[in-house]
């Protein structure tokens, strides 16, 4: 009955937060809606057993990209109220799409259940999730784990590269010409006479 | 009451259809496009743990390969979600605006 509960209240919850992100006025209300969907979604997951990806849902998400789009909207000097403008004319469409969408997997989903009738039972390991977790990725997926470090990666690199820019007319320094400066162009040894100074 | 497959699966559903209707209703706004394509990315993820955590062992396929797959879908979302930013900064740079129906400069 808790369990029940429980899962209610957060079903709900990111249901309510998700068409809140969509129908927000602000852009910035979006984010906080979406970080209230991913936390719901990751209470939902713990409840289904699934700790690891649940904190990490928590973590990638919260931690990262809600701050990483936090940050563009911030920074965008733009006028999203204007933005904002043609939302009721799209709506009719956007409505049937997700109708048709909504139908269409309520019907596979019917006609899955119908059709099957062997009963779904959570399975209850003896080891923790983050136990097995570990013994499968670091051995079947080893490989897949691999690409997915390199997919960071080309991101990071990606992502850098679009976003960093050169001025023209600011005074920089030349770190390249900075390390290859030898001792004999730094350094000048000069033998003053008493009273004369360098001239 | 007892809380199956079906309804997180019902759960994700409905998320999935309000990700799909936020791009359709949003279309001027790229980055409530973005959240929107990370709240479907979500869907897919509750959908993958769900299929886990509630599968039958059966010999020669561990459950739990559902919830690596989901690390996977979380890993190249945030991928996404970084390269897709770091697109609209710099737009937003170029063109000082972010209209999605200004972006027409290569004429598709």
């Amino acid at each position: 009955m808790l369990i029940a509960i429980t899962f209610y209240l957060l079903a709900f919850t990111a249901i309510a937060a998700a068409f809140m992100v969509v129908a927000a006025r602000n852009p910035v209300h979006s984010v906080m809606f979406l970080i209230l969907t991913f936390f719901a979604a990751a209470g939902l997951f713990i409840l289904m057993g699934a700790e690891f990806i649940a904190l990490l849902l928590v973590m990638v998400y919260v931690g990262a990209v809600a701050v990483l789009f936090l940050f563009v909207v911030m920074m965008l000097d733009v006028d999203f109220v204007e933005l904002k403008q043609g939302f009721l004319s799209y709506l009719p469409a956007g409505l049937i799409v997700a109708f048709i969408i909504l139908a269409e997997m309520i019907m596979v989903g019917a006609a899955y259940f119908s059709g099957a009738s062997k009963t779904v039972v959570p399975t209850d390991p003896e080891t923790s999730n983050l136990e097995r977790f570990g013994e499968v990725l670091y051995t079947d997926y080893a490989g897949a784990f691999e690409a997915a470090g390199l997919v960071l990666l080309v991101a990071m690199i990606g992502a850098i590269v679009l976003t960093l820019r050169e001025r023209k007319g600011v005074r920089t320094q030349n770190a390249m010409d900075q390390i290859a400066r030898t001792r004999e162009e730094g350094v000048e040894l000069v033998d003053v006479e008493p009273g004369q100074g360098l001239g | 009451m007892l809380i199956g497959l079906h309804h997180y699966l019902i759960v994700a559903a409905i998320l999935f259809t309000i990700g799909v209707f936020g791009i359709f209703v949003n279309r001027k706004n790229v980055i409530i496009i973005l959240m929107c394509v990370e709240l479907i990315l979500l869907a897919v993820n509750i959908n993958f743990v769900a299929f886990s955590t509630h599968m039958e062992p059966v010999a020669g396929a561990d459950p739990i390969a559902g919830q690596i797959f989901a690390l996977f879908i979380l890993t190249v979302a945030a991928a996404e979600a970084a390269v897709g930013l770091a697109i609209l900064v710099v737009y937003f740079r170029n063109r000082g605006n972010i209209a999605v129906e200004d972006i027409d400069l290569m004429k598709g």
